[in-house]
């Protein structure tokens, strides 16, 4: 089978990278060869799969040996559950440097040194949550991620994400193979959270390919620095990520998104209720103004 | 007045005129606050001393003097070997300005290349947009038939995507879909000009043939392909294509740059001129195979070419010196089956008979050199061949595994002796090396005329002559235009050589009086 690179998204504390690393157990439990590349300075990709707090990463190894030449592959590239193969790009403290350009460091340096061409039928990049330039874009470049999955729930905040990312992904679409193929719902259990979502991936052109509902013991595993289908296999939510993991080796979904105009955006939110109809009287009037007739 | 309209003297010797003399001196001494010349004196001796070389070798973060330029002038210098090719670089204008400078002054002539000025705005929101403007204007103002992208710095620290961007441009008209557009990434804050290079060799052969090739068939043109890699001189580019049209060899050097770095002054400005064609690009895969003239140089290139073309890719060294010439004239033959011609013969007949007559002259005389890792090989290669012994193998931008290899190969040879390989090292190291362990001479580019001056300073015994071999030469015209592959361009090393060392002798013996007894007018 030829190698499916595919980029996840979504609005940071998401869960984007919880989820990666349980829905790729899933994928290694099932046989697959999978790699997971974190794209974030945070490191927190892939210590679910090696039960460790934080892996060395590409920059710090690099910083440490005083370039990325003088790495090898072996340095920074672990196995852990199911055999899966974990990088990290690793990146700067925050408020100095520049993260982005770690990531494309990291995966020129992954390329070079070969680690494409080794047998695998999956590669996941974990990319930060705010794609804030042009360095986290690196993993749909053309040749690379041609999938994106965006982790998405039933709050504002996250649909704008989530939208904001499409817009981003038809910029990259319309000049390469990179697709949109689908939205995963994490769940925050909000009032009609999978229909809300399923109405926006409608609008994006897409699908809601999985929605993972909530449950405690994904905490539980995530303190023991495990994946919920290493930690406790026989879980209704490690069949959750089964099936999530199912779905995306069998998917064939792929779109050019069509992202929604803000309006269209809050429109659809005032339909589930999320949203309120604006009242314009009231717009820039101070509490003591409107308090006038409370105190009259 | 020390100047007048009928004698007009340049700032030497006219700084030497007593007025001057004066002038400068009240300026040190009211203005600099220059510390007296015995305590400059010290210092400079301090920094000729082993204790120096100790504590210079430990530097960690700071370079003084590099060997090397940066990877968007190699790519350059790539594109410009394309026929009728703006080569095109994404990013500040400065950088650009250097590239052509640069260029201006090694080849002493015009450089046409574009840049799209990204600004702070750029910086923000990313290089879109002057990509969408400077291409659609540098195709509207200069007609190429092909632009050629890289990048700088600033546009590979925001992450701009060149292959979505100028598709993108494409879509919106900004240029026709069918202008070719060969592109490469070449942050110049990774590897050096011979990386740059590499990468646009890649993108450019990539670009033509990564899609295309279904209808290629090994050896189906009957033509061979050179790739010299990052080469400034000149007379190579001509004496590869001369060697293989005495042997009747079909041949394609895929980039050649040198018609437009050597356009004649007849009163027309030639913006492209020569080069490689888009139709010989395209139909390279079809060769019988290709040769790399800078093995290492041009790394990228061979392993886009193993995966995709089939060719053989027969490695081979620099053809520097007589050994390496010899095989790669021999493993042309192989490859095409066509004999090596007779002419070709007695060239090598007259360069060994050169050879001979000089092997006095050379046998045993030290040199130090510096450079790009291909050419310090070849010149090594070379020299060893002469009976000459390389001390102190300088090369900033090669790797460790290159210096490993080195080092070994020196090692076998009873004239590597001595030589000692200096990797990622500076200019400022090798001030260190020749200083506290001195060669006879030096080889490598215009900059090492300082290390000269500085050894000279020392005293007459401490100087090391600097022979100028390598890239960039600016203090010396028209050395671009000479040879250093093949026999030719070995006759070509082996004159500057020898009579380099006959002038330093000259020199030392030209005390009248003194030394008359070896300021012999046969030598």
């Amino acid at each position: 089978m030829a190698l499916r690179q595919c980029a996840i998204y979504g609005k940071g504390g998401i869960g984007k990278s919880t989820t990666t690393q349980n829905m790729v157990a899933g994928l290694a439990e099932a046989g697959n060869k999978v790699m997971i590349v974190g794209c974030d300075p945070k490191a927190d990709s892939t210590r679910l799969i090696l039960h460790s707090k934080a892996q060395n990463t590409i920059m710090q190894m690099a910083a440490d040996a005083g370039s990325v030449e003088d790495l090898e592959l072996e340095d920074v590239l672990k196995k852990g559950y199911g055999g899966i193969k974990c990088v990290e790009s690793g990146g700067p403290e925050p408020g100095v440097g520049c993260a982005g350009r770690g990531v494309i460091t990291a995966i020129n340096f992954l390329e070079e040194e070969g680690a494409y061409e080794e047998d695998l039928d999956f590669v996941f990049y974990d990319v930060l949550g705010d794609v804030v330039c042009g360095g986290f874009a690196m993993p749909i470049r053309q040749n690379k991620a041609q999938e994106i999955y965006i982790v998405v729930s039933g709050e504002m905040m996250a649909m704008y994400a989530a939208n904001n990312i499409c817009k981003g992904i038809v910029k990259y679409a319309s000049s390469g193979s990179v697709r949109l193929a689908g939205l995963i719902c994490n769940s925050r259990n909000t009032d009609r959270e999978d229909e809300l979502i399923e109405a926006l991936a409608a609008k994006l052109g897409t699908q809601m390919i999985h929605f993972i509902p909530r449950d405690n013991v994904v905490q539980r595993a995530e303190i023991r620095r495990m994946t919920v289908i290493e930690y406790d296999p026989k879980s209704k939510q490690a069949d959750q990520y089964r099936d999530l993991s199912r779905k995306i080796r069998d998917n064939k979904n792929m779109v050019v998104p069509t992202p929604l105009t803000m309006d269209e955006l809050e429109g659809l939110m005032m339909e589930f209720g999320m949203l309120e109809e604006e009242d314009e009287t009231i717009i820039g009037r101070t509490a003591a103004q409107e308090g006038v007739a409370a105190f009259a | 007045m020390s100047q007048s309209t009928e004698q007009i003297k340049p700032c030497y010797p006219l700084f030497m005129e007593p007025e001057y003399r004066d002038l400068l001196a009240r300026k040190a001494s009211e203005c600099e606050d220059k510390p007296d010349k015995a305590f400059l004196e010290e210092k400079f001796l301090w920094t000729t001393s082993e204790e120096y070389k100790t504590l210079n070798f430990q530097r960690e973060m700071l370079t003084v003097n590099p060997a090397k330029a940066c990877q968007p002038l190699g790519s350059l210098l790539c594109s410009l070997g394309f026929k009728g090719t703006l080569p095109y670089i994404h990013g500040s204008q400065g950088c650009i300005a250097y590239f052509r400078t640069y260029f201006n002054r090694h080849f002493k002539e015009p450089v046409a290349c574009v840049s799209d000025s990204m600004t702070e705005d750029a910086a923000v929101f990313g290089g879109h947009k002057n990509m969408h403007a400077g291409l659609q204007n540098a195709y509207a103002l200069y007609k190429p038939e092909m632009i050629a992208v890289s990048t700088t710095c600033m546009a590979e620290v925001i992450g701009d995507d060149l292959n979505a961007f100028i598709t993108n441009a494409k879509k919106d008209g900004m240029i026709p879909e069918d202008v070719p557009t060969p592109f490469a990434h070449t942050p110049s804050f990774v590897g050096s000009h011979v990386t740059g290079y590499d990468a646009m060799m890649e993108g450019t052969l990539r670009y033509f043939t990564v899609n295309d090739m279904a209808d290629k068939k090994v050896g189906s043109n009957g033509k061979l392909n050179i790739i010299t890699g990052f080469e400034t001189y000149l007379g190579n580019y001509r004496v590869v294509r001369r060697m293989l049209n005495e042997m009747g060899v079909d041949h394609v050097l895929l980039s050649d740059p040198s018609e437009v770095l050597d356009t004649p002054a007849d009163g027309e400005y030639r913006m492209y001129q020569g080069g490689t064609s888009v139709a010989e690009l395209k139909d390279a895969p079809n060769a019988i195979d290709t040769l790399m003239l800078q093995p290492f140089g041009l790394s990228k290139t061979r392993k886009y070419m193993e995966e995709t073309w089939g060719q053989p890719l027969s490695k081979i060294k620099p053809p520097m010196g007589l050994t390496w010439t010899d095989e790669f004239l021999m493993k042309v033959s192989e490859l095409t089956g066509k004999a090596i011609p007779a002419s070709l013969e007695l060239e090598r007949g007259r360069l060994v008979d050169m050879m001979g007559d000089s092997h006095t002259w050379l046998h045993g005389r030290t040199f130090s050199l510096y450079g790009d890792p291909d050419f310090v090989e070849g010149m090594c290669q070379f020299l060893m061949e002469l009976g000459a012994e390389p001390k102190h193998v300088l090369c900033h931008n090669g790797n460790k595994l290159w210096a490993k290899r080195m080092t070994k190969w020196l090692k076998e040879n009873p004239y590597g002796q001595q030589a000692e390989v200096h990797m990622g090292k500076d200019l400022w190291h090798l001030r260190s090396l020749v200083f506290t362990d001195k060669p006879d001479f030096l080889i490598g580019n215009s900059y090492g005329k300082f290390i000269q001056r500085d050894t000279f300073h020392k005293g007459p015994e401490h100087e090391v002559p600097l022979i100028r071999i390598g890239f960039p030469i600016f203090d010396r015209h028209h050395l671009h235009r000479s040879t250093t592959l093949g026999y030719e361009g070995a006759m070509t090393l082996l004159t500057t050589l020898v009579n380099a060392v006959m002038e330093k002798l000259d020199r030392d013996t030209i005390k009248y009086g003194e030394t008359d007894y070896n300021y012999d007018l046969v030598r």
